[in-house]
């Protein structure tokens, strides 16, 4: 079976909508019928770094592609890039403003929830040019 | 404990989300950290927080999660309550403060659902 691929653009303006792209694949994986300890999974990391692409980076595009054996999903932005990727990824260290704080986020809990909910996580980052994060959930 | 039983032990007031009354919910999760939801909760069906934001509903959506109480008189704007609606998640508002209520859903048999 081909692998069946879909695409998100996410707004970089508006907090509010951040999670929007999130939702949309969720109930995808639902229809098509995946396991729900899968879809969360899948949900919860994707939600967190397109959270993360939305406070850091204003935007960006998510491509997925989705296989009876694994959903992977890959999100870019051409924000200002991470400039140290192990202290990201430790968890409590956030660079997140106030206001994103004040919504619920910026815990710094993001990357290293990611890492947890997935079986395979890569990140690619060049300061000033912007960040590439994939990651994939096995399905079976 | 269903969601009618919440409303009567909280004294809470539904938003929305009438046709769901009778739904079991077995643990639940106070928190007004939404990272910290999607970081430590599994399989709890309630939220209770004091923000109103649609991240809130969102966070809740992404966790399976089935009913949120605003704790703190909190009152949530039209944007969230008809996100919720779209995804079928019931809101309750409750005046007591986020300590006191989760108290009495304690006291009531729900859990926290993720006790290590």
């Amino acid at each position: 079976m081909e692998a069946i691929k879909v695409h998100y653009d996410v707004p970089g303006d508006d907090f509010t909508r951040a999670g929007e792209a999130s939702g949309m694949l969720k109930r995808y994986l639902k229809k098509i019928g995946f396991a729900p300890d899968v879809i969360r999974k899948v949900s919860i990391a994707m939600y967190e770094a397109e959270i993360n692409m939305v406070i850091h980076a204003h935007g960006g595009e998510i491509d997925g592609e989705i296989t009876p054996e694994k959903i992977s999903v890959t999100l870019r932005d051409q924000g200002p890039g991470i400039p140290d990727v192990d202290l990201a990824m430790q968890e409590g260290y956030s660079t997140a403003p106030d206001n994103v704080r004040s919504l619920g986020f910026g815990a710094g809990m993001g990357l290293p929830n990611i890492k947890k909910y997935t079986d395979e996580m890569k990140i690619e980052t060049v300061l000033g040019k912007g960040t590439t994060v994939y990651f994939s959930v096995n399905a079976q | 404990m269903t969601i009618a039983d919440i409303i009567r032990i909280l004294n809470a007031q539904i938003i929305c989300g009438e046709d769901h009354l009778d739904t079991e919910l077995h643990s639940a999760c106070g928190a007004d950290m939404m990272s910290d939801v999607l970081a430590f909760v599994k399989d709890q069906s309630v939220l209770l927080t004091g923000l109103v934001n649609p991240q809130v509903v969102r966070t809740a959506d992404m966790m399976d999660m089935r009913c949120i109480v605003f704790v703190r008189g909190k009152e949530p704007d039209d944007m969230v309550v008809d996100l919720a609606k779209e995804r079928e998640i019931v809101l309750l508002k409750t005046p007591l403060r986020m300590f006191t209520a989760c108290g009495l859903l304690y006291e009531s048999g729900l859990r926290g659902g993720c006790e290590k």
